[in-house]
């Protein structure tokens, strides 16, 4: 929450940027897009660009780290220092740390670590370029990359975002909705078992807008893991 | 493997099943909360000591000048730290924060800040480059379990009776005199639950915390939601969610009354 807007966000029912209440910005995946990497996925949703790459399974150093019954799993965020306005200066903040944690937690209610004991997978995301929401892109194209490395998993994880802006719930807010609204509500969902694996929230919600939150953010959640699914079939049809 | 936890882990999830606690409390039950305030006097601006059951956490409120940020010229600025500090825990080590001491300070952080409970547009000393710069640390002393919510209600009280300094304008200088309370608004309160098995439950204890699945942290203001944190690596459903934040709220009332004391 950063102050107020020069220019309302919202008129006659519009966003800033055209949108209706209930629309998302749009969404490009392709799997397969890093050759070293055992898994990678391009995403882009809305001006937000993230590039992720899977490495894995394979050995983990260091050893200490290695668990007997179950492969690590270790997931970095990452922004590049030119994808936002401010350059963002190399390496791990405190808030690239949070969000690596928060997505790795989801991540590690489908992946089947089990099956590959002592190793680690490592999912990197990279976010190119970022205009709000870029932890949900993040996770969404983590997934994707995970999928594409032929991890096995129990679903996939597919995230959206909902938030409050000049009063009205609306979803997947971007860059001036975000820093001027008065409320952020990221979620990352397994449709099929209706699991909520990761959901953090800022701002100043009501019970019902809450409500009304959630609701948006996870039928969002539904559409991207359809885009998901397709972005990953497309893969193997053009072969 | 710690087989210490391992054990426990399996125990306790038995016993949630049957919807019991290892130490006899209710699904539903919070430990006992002691709040000491002002237990640093002589060199914090604001501080104070929380026992929630086992669980000791301090909180130290620092008042210092700062630069205000670019786009917010007239407003003070506020940070918030925690230490996971190696004599609460066998499992703690020294040095830099690691993700849980940064995941501990950013939700308690998220909780105070988007609920404007402190009114920092009152801090502006000089507009674009002076202004008073609120520091809040957590020292974690005990892990017993359930930092987030010791830590959230030391902060909150630390802040509660917490004061500013005195600033002489014309001789720029800091002096530690009081010239006005902490400028509050509302106070935002967490309540966190874990989920073991199919079993939610309030304020995990240490062994409950070793058989979490998912843990899910709610910080109202009575009726406003400021701040969520799912973690571990389990799974809500919608419907679950919907049930905490209600939960969270009745509790709020009762959590408030302690801090206001």
């Amino acid at each position: 929450m950063g102050g107020k807007s020069n220019v309302p966000l919202i008129t006659k029912g519009k966003r800033l940027d055209g949108r209706k209440f209930d629309e998302m910005r749009p969404i490009k995946i392709e799997a397969g897009v890093i050759n070293r990497a055992d898994g990678s996925c391009y995403l882009e949703w809305g001006k937000n660009k993230v590039i992720a790459a899977v490495y894995g399974p394979r050995e983990l150093h260091p050893k200490h780290l290695q668990q007997n019954t179950q492969a690590t799993l270790r997931c970095r965020y990452n922004m590049a220092p030119f994808s936002v306005p401010d350059r963002k200066r190399p390496g791990p903040d405190r808030r690239s740390t949070e969000i690596s944690m928060v997505i790795r937690e989801a991540f590690e209610r489908v992946v089947m670590l089990n099956e590959f004991p002592t190793s680690g997978i490592d999912v990197f995301m990279e976010v190119l370029q970022a205009d709000a929401g870029t932890r949900i892109a993040a996770l969404t194209a983590g997934a994707v990359a995970l999928a594409d490395a032929g991890i096995p998993m129990k679903d996939l994880v597919a995230g959206c975002a909902a938030g409050k802006v000049e009063g009205e719930i609306v979803l997947d807010l971007d860059q001036p909705e975000d820093n001027f609204g008065d409320g952020d509500l990221p979620i990352a969902y397994v449709p099929e078992k209706d699991e909520i694996v990761l959901l953090q929230l800022d701002g100043d919600f009501t019970k019902e807008e809450f409500e009304k939150a959630q609701g948006l953010a996870l039928k969002g959640a539904k559409k991207v893991y359809e885009l998901q699914k397709a972005a990953l079939k497309a893969k193997y049809e053009k072969n | 493997m710690n087989i210490d936890k391992e054990l426990k882990k399996h125990f306790i999830a038995r016993l949630a099943a049957e919807g019991r606690r290892v130490d006899g409390r209710k699904l539903d039950e919070a430990r006992e909360i002691s709040i000491t305030t002002n237990v640093i006097s002589d060199k914090a601006e604001g501080s104070a000591w929380v026992k929630l059951g086992g669980t000791e956490v301090l909180c130290g409120i620092k008042v210092i000048l700062a630069t205000p940020y670019s786009d917010r010229p007239d407003s003070g600025v506020m940070m918030t730290g925690a230490e996971l500090c190696p004599i609460a825990s066998p499992e703690f080590e020294a040095g830099r924060p690691g993700e849980n001491a940064i995941e501990l300070a950013r939700v308690i952080d998220r909780g105070i800040r988007e609920s404007n409970m402190i009114e920092l547009d009152k801090l502006c000393i000089v507009p674009g480059e002076k202004v008073w710069m609120v520091s809040i640390d957590i020292h974690i002393i005990n892990d017993e379990g359930n930092l987030l919510d010791a830590g959230s209600i030391a902060a909150v009280a630390a802040l509660k009776s917490a004061w500013i300094p005195t600033y002489n304008k014309k001789t720029e200088e800091v002096k530690l005199e009081k010239s006005m309370d902490m400028p509050l608004t509302k106070l935002p309160i967490s309540c966190t639950f874990v989920k073991i098995g199919e079993t939610i439950m309030i304020d995990p204890c240490t062994d409950e915390e070793y058989a979490t699945d998912a843990r899910l942290t709610v910080t109202t203001s009575g009726k406003a939601i400021h701040a969520m944190q799912k973690g571990g690596i389990g799974a809500f459903s919608s419907k679950e969610v919907i049930e905490l934040i209600n939960l969270a709220m009745k509790k709020h009332k009762d959590l408030e009354k302690l801090v206001k004391k």
